[in-house]
């Protein structure tokens, strides 16, 4: 059964009276094919417009969505041979955070991203894809794995953020971070990243302070979820839609604020219609991003990043 | 627009601080312990409670004080940022609530920065302002820090950042996300000029400034009884529906953990920070005396490529020596890698 969010409830009732008409034998059969196809338009008519202007608070949805290609999805489809690593050497292995070795269109990379799991057992053991310090190390050694054979490191983007918990912050989640971005900020190597669902404050930016960072069309990036931030600013979680608006945390915006580079546009309807033609405009992006960024020498490449962030917030929205 | 050609070197300007006049008969309450103390003698105890050592907090004016030689410094002036670049508005307007911040505290944001000398060693002070909107690190506030930074970079001075935020400003969205990364530029221009960078934790320290600058010390000092953390307590304890552990998050629980170094009383911080300034600045990284680096595998490239470099070739204070100390360390760490 398919999982359609709230505002798209016009399209899943067509989409069932289509079904049924499937189901109806008779006499009538041209008349049926008729009518099907002409409902199918209308449904097609109907997610065109729902998508061309989708509100922010429905982007957070659209988002989240359970079918929407996940990292393992990408690595899976992108990257040839791929070898997960596992571990942090310092305390444990973290799920949330997958990566390691593999090829993209030929060239050996480090690829590595936050995997929110796909069915009840697998989103357990990855913790939904909210990662703790263990993940963040070992997100470290992989970034100093691809500085140390000199090649590109490819971060793919999808978590709610970092997880909440005791031993986390007895283990240094803060800490853990802040050093993702710090050793970020001193490889020699092309790094690009890719919202591609979530990206959810400290626990995005430490695998996301990179050379290009490119977005998904209905992708969000935000220094807080829109719930957070009702239930901070506004005393109640009821107003996210409201906050959502507020937060400028949708590809277009943050395109607008310079603080993304690129954005990649989706199938018609999201990417959980279009899981490969999603997957097939993200790899092609992500080399065209590699392209641009694989012709700098060292020494380019760490002063344009540290410049690029120097000079975010220069400017805001008009 | 480019960053360095906006860059207007901060005005200097000496501080004489004001000592107001206090009556003697107005009393205090210790937040913590509810026991009454006259306002003078409290602020003689740098205002920790006699009766149960709780440290209340302290702006950055008096900070600043408590940390420098004879509470002696000059306010370094900040750039002028983007005020309100989202237009963000919640059931108040952003602008209203920067305006009322502003004339409650009679301060730009929630950062302010000095210069003067700790234990006779140079130092920049980078110390948050928490009446201020909560401390919260914005657009200004990161500004803030990577003048800090400069500036700790053009003197050959320490630098010494103090938070004490609730973590990013919310109303500025991913903008103030972005401070998180150019704080960590900012320790990195020190790091570069071979210069200390000392992180004292004040209540309280948690979101995205503690993981960002806040973590990055080269030591880490804390007050007593500081909130430090990422997650608020309330997140956590609604995620993991249990009750939290006794002094979790406090100061004395991270020393515990091998969080920081050490948790320091306010009375001795200048003292402490004095000692280690003392090491610290006198050592062959500081005073551009480093060995030569083990002959490396790799071609030697130039590693210096930030502009805090760019900056400081301009004054008096970059001297070759401590450039060779910057690629040494860059080299070693390459050397190390993996
Ligand atoms: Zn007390």
């Amino acid at each position: 059964m398919k999982h359609y969010l709230e505002f798209e409830k016009p399209v899943a009732e067509l989409e069932n009276k289509i079904e049924e008409l499937r189901h109806l034998s008779g006499d009538d059969e041209l008349n049926i094919a008729d009518e099907v196809g002409r409902m199918q338009a209308k449904a097609e008519r109907q997610l065109k417009t729902l998508y061309a202007k989708l509100t922010p608070w429905q982007k957070c949805l659209v988002a989240r969505h359970p079918e929407r290609p996940h990292v393992k999805d990408y690595i899976e489809s992108l990257v040839e041979d791929f070898m997960p690593l596992a571990g942090d050497r310092l305390y444990g292995e973290d799920k949330a955070i997958v990566g390691g070795f593999g090829r993209f269109n030929g060239r050996t990379v480090v690829v590595m991203g936050q995997e929110k799991g796909s069915d009840t057992n697998s989103r357990v053991a990855h913790n939904f894809g909210m990662a703790r310090p263990e993940g963040y190390r070992k997100a470290q050694r992989l970034m100093q794995l691809a500085q140390r054979f000199g090649v590109p490191l490819l971060t793919l983007v999808d978590t709610a953020g970092a997880y909440p918990g005791v031993g986390a912050e007895e283990r240094g989640q803060a800490e853990a971070i802040a050093r993702c971005m710090d050793i970020s900020l001193q490889l020699d190597v092309p790094l690009v990243s890719v919202i591609v669902g979530e990206g959810g404050s400290g626990g995005a930016i430490a695998l996301a302070t990179t050379d290009e960072v490119l977005m998904l069309e209905h992708a969000i990036y935000s220094v807080i979820s829109p719930e957070g931030c009702a239930s901070i600013l506004w005393r109640s979680s009821e107003q996210a839609q409201e906050a959502a608006e507020a937060l400028k945390l949708t590809a277009q915006d943050l395109k607008a604020l310079a603080v993304i580079d690129a954005i990649v546009p989706e199938p018609l309807g999201g990417a959980h219609r279009g899981r490969e033609e999603t997957i097939a405009a993200v790899g092609e992006a992500v080399e065209a991003a590699l392209q641009r960024l694989e012709g700098q020498d060292a020494v380019s490449l760490r002063r344009n990043r540290r410049q690029k962030y120097l000079d975010m917030g220069q400017k805001g929205l008009s | 627009m480019n960053w360095i050609t906006n860059y207007v070197r901060p005005k200097i300007r000496a501080l004489v601080a004001p000592r107001e006049d206090i009556p003697d008969n107005l009393w205090d309450k210790c937040t913590s312990c509810g026991h009454m103390i006259f306002h003078r003698e409290l602020e003689e105890l740098l205002r920790v409670c006699p009766n149960c050592g709780h440290h209340m907090r302290i702006g950055p004016e008096r900070r600043m004080e408590v940390l420098f030689d004879d509470g002696a410094y000059e306010k370094i002036e900040l750039p002028q940022a983007l005020a309100d670049p989202l237009k963000f508005r919640d059931r108040e307007r952003y602008s209203e609530r920067l305006k009322k911040a502003r004339t409650k505290t009679g301060q730009q944001d929630a950062i302010r920065v000095g210069h003067g000398h700790i234990g006779s060693q140079p130092a920049v002070v980078a110390a948050f302002d928490f009446s201020f909107m909560g401390g919260s690190m914005g657009l200004a506030v990161g500004e803030g820090l990577v003048t800090a930074a400069r500036e700790a970079a053009r003197r050959r001075a320490a630098l010494i950042a103090v938070p004490a935020s609730g973590g990013a400003r919310m109303q500025e969205g991913i903008l103030s996300l972005m401070q998180m990364p150019r704080s960590v530029i900012a320790v990195q221009m020190v790091r570069d000029e071979g210069l200390p960078y000392i992180v004292l934790l004040t209540d309280p320290t948690t979101g995205g400034v503690s993981a960002s600058f806040a973590m990055l010390g080269d030591v880490q000092i804390a007050e007593p009884g500081a909130v430090i953390g990422f997650a608020g307590a309330r997140v956590i304890e609604e995620t993991i529906r249990e009750t939290l552990p006794p002094g979790f998050q406090r100061a004395e629980y991270l020393l515990e953990h091998g969080m920081i170094d050490m948790v320091v009383p306010r009375s001795e911080l200048r003292e402490t920070m004095g000692r280690l300034l003392g090491h610290l600045m006198n050592s062959p990284a500081v005073r551009g005396t480093a060995a030569q680096p083990v002959a490396a595998a790799t071609p030697a490239e130039p590693s210096k490529v930030d502009i805090a470099a760019e900056e400081s070739d301009q004054s008096e204070a970059a001297t070759a020596g401590n450039k060779e100390a910057g690629k040494k360390d860059k080299e070693a760490e390459r050397a190390s890698d993996g």
